[in-house]
Order: C-alpha cells, then sequence, then structure tokens
C-alpha cells in the first residue's frame, strides 16, 4: 500500500448514540467536510458520508461486500444473531439467484395489480380522519401499511402484532451491542419465534406474495428452506421501512407547508413527494459493507477485513450532489439519491414501498386542506432506522 | 462524448456524457425532462423508456436479459426500437447517438 496517502482523519462521533439521532445534520455535515473517508474511532471503521463515495461503494459489490454482514459485525469472524438473508447478507452470484424471485414478486407486473386496491385503502383511511386530532405515527403511517402489506404477502390475521417489533430488531441488530441493540435482543424470542413460523408455506394464504415467494421451490429456483427465508426478507424490510418512509413524508409536509399546497394542486406530485421525503429524511440511515481486499476509496488506504459504514443520510444532503440540499422540494429531481441504496442490492421492494407512499400522498391531496403539527414529535430510536414514534397533527 | 435527446414535442437537448457512463444517467445529471430513473439503474422500473434512433439501433444493440418484462410495464406504447436507457452504455461507437423520448414515463 502506497506510503503517500494523505492519512484518514478520526472522529470521536457515536453514530449510534442517542444524542446523534436527535439531530444529526451538523455530524452529518461535519463527517462529510473531515474528508472522503473517516475514521470512526470508536468502532474502529471507516466512514463516508459523501456522495460519490456512498455511492461508490454501493456499486462496488466485489470490494465492499454484503456476506460479511451489513451491519458492525463481521459475520467471518462471530456468529450472526439469525440465519443470514439470502439477499442482504451475500454477494454474488448466490445473491443474484435469491434476488431474482423476489423481484419478479415484487415487479412492476405485481404493482399494476395491487394499485388500485392501495388508492382506495388509503381514500378510505384518510377519510376517516379528516377533522380528527390524530397521532400521524400510529394512526396513518403505520395503519396503512398494516392495513394493506399483510394481507398481500397473505399472513393470517393472528399475532401480526409481533411484526413491528420484530422488524425494530433487526434493524437494531446492525448496529453495535448497545442497549438499543441489547434491549431489543432480550425481548427478541416470541417475535423471532412468530415471525419463523409464518414464513413456511402451509402457514401463508395461497394467493398471496408469501405464496408466490414458494412456488420459487416448486420450480426449483431455489429450495424450500430458501423460500422460506425469502419471504423472511419481506416481513423483516417490507414494514417498518415504509411505516418510516410514510412517516416522513407526514413530518416533512408539515413542516413545508408551502410543499403541501404544491402537492393539492397537483396530486400527482404524489409519487415524487414520497420519494423526496425518502431522500430528505432516510428512513434507513446506514448500512455497511466488508473490504474483500486492501483497496483504496477516495484517495485513502482501506485494508482488507476493515468495516465501512456507509452514511446514506448524509450523502442524501451533500451539497455536492444535491442544489438546497435541505429544503424538501417535491418537484426536485429525485433520481439517484440514496434511501434505497444503490446498486444490485438496491431495495427490492422499492416499487412496494413508492405505491403505499404514493397511495396515502394521493388521498392527503385530495381529501386534506391543510394538515397541521399540533404538539411536538416525539423521536423513536433504532441503530439503523430514522422515525418518530408519535407525530401529534390535524387532517383539516 | 454527446447524446441527443428528442422529446415527444420534437425538442431537442444534446448533453455530455462520460464514457462507460448510462444513457440514463447522463439524461437525469443533465435535468433532462421525460427520463425519470426512479429505480437508478438497478432495472426495477420502466421510467427511463426511450426509442433509438434507427439510424443507431444496431450500434446499441439488443435488449438486456429482462428489459422486455419491464418494458412491457412502460407508460408508453413499446416500439421495436424501445430501450431502458439505463441500460445503454456509452462507447466509442455510440459518439452522437440519437435518442427520442416517449411521451410520459409513468
Amino acid at each position: 500500500m502506497s506510503l503517500d496517502l494523505p492519512p484518514i482523519p478520526p472522529s470521536d462521533l457515536d453514530p449510534f448514540g442517542t444524542a446523534f439521532f436527535d439531530n444529526p445534520y451538523p455530524e452529518h455535515e461535519r463527517l462529510r467536510q473531515a474528508g472522503p473517508v473517516v475514521w470512526i474511532e470508536r468502532y474502529g471503521v471507516y466512514g463516508v458520508a459523501r456522495y460519490d463515495e456512498v455511492h461508490h461503494v454501493l456499486n462496488d459489490w466485489r470490494t465492499f461486500c454484503s456476506s460479511r454482514g451489513v451491519g458492525l459485525q463481521d459475520f467471518s469472524r462471530e456468529k450472526p444473531w439469525r440465519p443470514p438473508s439470502l439477499v442482504l447478507e451475500t454477494d454474488p452470484p448466490e445473491h443474484d439467484r435469491a434476488r431474482k424471485v423476489l423481484a419478479r414478486v415484487l415487479s412492476p407486473v405485481t404493482m399494476r395489480d395491487l394499485r388500485d386496491g392501495f388508492m382506495e385503502a388509503a381514500d378510505r383511511l384518510i377519510r376517516s380522519l379528516v377533522g380528527r386530532e390524530i397521532d400521524g405515527v400510529a394512526d396513518l403511517a403505520q395503519a396503512f401499511p398494516l392495513s394493506v402489506f399483510p394481507d398481500r404477502i397473505g399472513l393470517r390475521h393472528e399475532g401480526r402484532e409481533h411484526l413491528l417489533p420484530y422488524a425494530g430488531l433487526a434493524f437494531n441488530a446492525f448496529g453495535p451491542d448497545n442497549e438499543l441493540r441489547r434491549t431489543a435482543m432480550e425481548r427478541a424470542a416470541p417475535h423471532i419465534a412468530w415471525v419463523n413460523e409464518q414464513c413456511r408455506r402451509e402457514n401463508l394464504s395461497p394467493d398471496g406474495l408469501g405464496a408466490r415467494v414458494h412456488a420459487a421451490a416448486v420450480t426449483g429456483e431455489v429450495t424450500g428452506d430458501e423460500a422460506t427465508l425469502l419471504v423472511r426478507s419481506l416481513l423483516t424490510a417490507g414494514i417498518d421501512t415504509t411505516v418510516n418512509g410514510i412517516g416522513a413524508a407526514l413530518y416533512c409536509l408539515g413542516r413545508f407547508p408551502d410543499q403541501f399546497a404544491a402537492l393539492r394542486a397537483d396530486p400527482s406530485l404524489a409519487r415524487n413527494a414520497f420519494e423526496e421525503a425518502v431522500r430528505f429524511e432516510s428512513p434507513v440511515q446506514t448500512f455497511f459493507r466488508t473490504t474483500t481486499c486492501d483497496a483504496e476509496l477516495g484517495g485513502a488506504a482501506i485494508p482488507e477485513g476493515a468495516k465501512v459504514l456507509m452514511f446514506l443520510a448524509a450523502a442524501n444532503r451533500d451539497p455536492r450532489r444535491w442544489d438546497r440540499p435541505d429544503d424538501y422540494d417535491i418537484t426536485r429531481k429525485t433520481s439517484g439519491h440514496v434511501g434505497f441504496g444503490a446498486g444490485i442490492h438496491m431495495c427490492v421492494g422499492q416499487l412496494l414501498a413508492r405505491l403505499e407512499g404514493e397511495a396515502v400522498l394521493h388521498a392527503l391531496a385530495r381529501h386534506v386542506t391543510r394538515l397541521e403539527i399540533t404538539g411536538d414529535p416525539v423521536r423513536s430510536y433504532n441503530n439503523t432506522l430514522r422515525g418518530l414514534a408519535s407525530l401529534p397533527m390535524r387532517l383539516i | 462524448m454527446k447524446i441527443t435527446f428528442i422529446a415527444a414535442d420534437g425538442t431537442e437537448t444534446a448533453v455530455d456524457a462520460a464514457e462507460g457512463e448510462s444513457i440514463m444517467r447522463a439524461a437525469v445529471r443533465n435535468d433532462v425532462d421525460g427520463i425519470i430513473g426512479e429505480c437508478g439503474g438497478s432495472m426495477m422500473c420502466a421510467t427511463c423508456h426511450c426509442y433509438v434512433d434507427e439510424a443507431w439501433a444496431d450500434a446499441t444493440g439488443q435488449q438486456e436479459d429482462g428489459e422486455s418484462d419491464l418494458l412491457d410495464c412502460a407508460a408508453s406504447e413499446v416500439r421495436p426500437t424501445s430501450r431502458l436507457s439505463c441500460q445503454i452504455r456509452m462507447s466509442a461507437e455510440l459518439e452522437g447517438v440519437v435518442i427520442h423520448l416517449p411521451e410520459s414515463q409513468l
């Protein structure tokens, strides 16, 4: 490795601390300013917060792999807390075979079938909330995905209350062994047991998306056990993420009334208004990769076997890439944001997420004239996810 | 390298692209209306649908595996020259390529 590369600036930040979660933006700016790559002393990992480096790491899976875990834990040294995901925590070629199954189940063709039902469900929900004091998180951001997602997957009704705690656990598990992760792990057993059971073919309704994943086992594309694990991916990544995405959009529209007015004037902006909220709030804040060889990144030398923490949220507001990055602008050209990741691991459920977000925002645009935040929002802490625990609001 | 986009209403926009860059990314980077690229090039959507000018059809090559399935879901008419612009990468043979844009992507 060449010795004339510049030293990597250190940072004493705890990127998994509640003080950081309360207001990450000044720290994001400090990380971006420090250099293309920083050294996060507390955890002994490298960090990237500028758009170009985050985008580069996401797109170079040969150097920055996922099979050693996309959290702080290195699966080559420590035992993962659950059998690894067949898509999130794998590299090609294994990854591609599994991803192909999920991509087909979550394809644009599926979305065309789901679209009218989702639009009607959002319409009903929003109409029932107009004129009321509500909690934007429980009554809307959680209520909508919970009203459409489990049914479409084909889950039984009993036990659905395990879905959100299980997802919270999985996303906390990417972080360090801090109080958030430990508390989640202590309470994990019943959630894990329920989710694992629901992923089996016999527990999924034959007309749902879960059953369509299992259909790939009939043709031999994957084994039955692999299909069960792929359904687990749907349940892990399909609900808390959209809850936080819709919550982000509500919080944005509440804070930027001119943007809500623009949305009301042209409801066809609903889809982009959701997308911009995903850029602006980045419901998934961070993921790790692990280097497969000695590598150079942004002019810095990184040894083999190092963890690299990608600050997706910081990349999504990097002024090197975005004009007025701290403005929520529903007409912005959002393509290229990394809120859904990028490259081969880019969120396979992105179309479903967008459809849910679009349905909710389209209904808001048609039925609500004013959207007011009426009390202090309460933040929900998670090692990976950014979102609110409650958002008091009034829909008028 | 130069790419010329011709919108459905006939408006022409010429942009500079880097070698190896996809036509979708060049369009988005240069604010060309008519290409959205919602999925960022991960072959999940069909919002970067374009029609390759017939004179360039040989140079851009055939549709990639999986492209036609996505094009089936495109918002505008699919023609023999239809491609997902995220799957066409700029190379010396494509210097000056002409790309026609559909009326809508969503």
